[in-house]
């Protein structure tokens, strides 16, 4: 746990997450975000106490067919599915990344992606894209804007841009406004986990060439 | 029998059934559960796009869930209606949408440390209070809350939704989440 996190996930996505209704790259940013911050998951665990209220009071009951209970009592019996391992505490990776990943950090399949910054593309479904990069230590992000909404999460490191300073935890959300040159702090290669619903766009040449090939 | 007909369980729906489906695989508990959640769960799938043979298949594998996971439910941070809605979404997400749900890295009581009576029945109190406010909601306002739930606007509409009266229960669930954390450490 981390309580040094000043950068959270907006009201909006949590509400999202909580219902159930994000594309699964940004449930995975939510919920790797929550591994890490119980701010927003108390706040994610109220939107899912309104999802209570609307199961309770706002939706009808459709009758279940007559062998219904006896139906649930056999699938009861067959038994519960195998309990998921419990992780590792020490890790880079939150337990939901890690599921994705196949592992700790040194499971990841890094492919660079030119100055020395590498991205690993996650399967998710394609309405958005979730996917790992490694910053080296002092490295930059190409100068980029958005098309649609992109979140960064800081997992190892930190990076700055002139927005503000980021580390373990923190989110930065952008969008359609904002153009940024995210630099790693010198200390530490930066990894974060960024998620978007559309393809960034860079504004130096090569970077926008080779962009259709790269997914990013 | 309707879980509201002793005192404690007047404060606390629910809350007893699913201990004595833990405690003593209570099928008695578990039928009155069903009876009053089931046939929600199924309206819920069925609001979502379900056909109703697909919905009904579905609340009974969530009401199974809620059977194998009753040891993990904790009532100083959820309703038991909280928790079936949970059990119920992501039944949505794995059945109707074919797609993963990825869930924080989970937060469990150690075998000894059981939840104070006291922090239960405050949970409870809190929800019952935000459940009173969503109900004193203008009907429009609490008409696109529910189309929010059921993935009828984008989470970019839903951004009008989020003055929601949460403050309290937050802090309520916060306080489960730092006990938590205590007894993990």
């Amino acid at each position: 746990m981390n309580n040094a996190i000043r950068h959270h996930l907006t009201d909006d996505l949590l509400m999202a997450y909580a219902a159930g209704t994000l594309p699964e790259a940004f449930d995975l940013m939510v919920a790797t975000h929550l591994s890490l911050c119980d701010h927003c998951r108390a706040q994610a665990e109220s939107f899912e106490a309104v999802g209570g209220h609307v199961l309770e009071d706002q939706g009808d009951s459709v009758e279940m067919s007559q062998d219904s209970l006896a139906a649930t009592m056999a699938l009861i019996a067959k038994g519960a599915p195998a309990p998921k391992p419990k992780p590792p505490s020490c890790s880079v990776l939150p337990a939901p990344l890690r599921d994705y990943v196949g592992g700790d950090v040194n499971s990841i399949r890094w492919k660079p992606i030119g100055m020395g910054v590498k991205q690993a593309i996650l399967p998710t479904t394609k309405e958005a894209t979730a996917r790992l990069l490694f910053i080296p230590a002092g490295a930059a992000v190409p100068d980029h804007g958005h098309k649609g909404m992109e979140l960064t999460m800081v997992l190892q490191g930190a990076f700055s841009d002139e927005v503000d300073h980021f580390a373990r935890g923190d989110v930065e959300i952008a969008d359609e406004d904002l153009e940024h040159t995210p630099v790693a702090d010198m200390s530490e290669d930066c990894i974060c986990l960024a998620v978007t619903d559309a393809p960034l766009k860079f504004n130096s040449l090569i970077p926008r060439l080779v962009q259709p090939f790269l997914r990013i | 029998m309707n879980g509201k007909n002793t005192n404690g369980a007047a404060r606390c729906p629910w809350v007893d059934h699913v201990k004595r489906i833990r405690e003593a695989q209570d099928q008695a508990a578990f039928a009155e559960l069903f009876q009053h959640f089931a046939p929600r769960v199924k309206a819920f799938l069925i609001r979502s796009g379900s056909d109703a043979a697909l919905a009904e298949e579905c609340a009974q594998e969530v009401m199974a869930t809620l059977w194998h996971k009753a040891h993990l439910f904790d009532p100083s941070r959820a309703t038991v209606t909280t928790w079936v809605f949970t059990i119920a979404r992501n039944k949505r997400i794995d059945a109707l949408r074919k797609q993963r749900r990825p869930e924080p890295e989970e937060l469990t009581w150690g075998p000894e440390a059981e939840p104070e009576q006291a922090d239960v029945v405050a949970m409870q109190q809190e929800t019952a209070q935000l459940r009173t406010a969503l109900l004193d909601l203008p009907e429009a306002q609490r008409e696109l809350i529910v189309k929010a739930y059921f993935g009828d606007l984008s989470h970019r509409e839903i951004a009008s939704q989020t003055g929601l009266p949460l403050g309290t229960i937050k802090s309520r669930i916060r306080l489960a989440l730092d006990r938590l954390r205590h007894a993990m450490n």
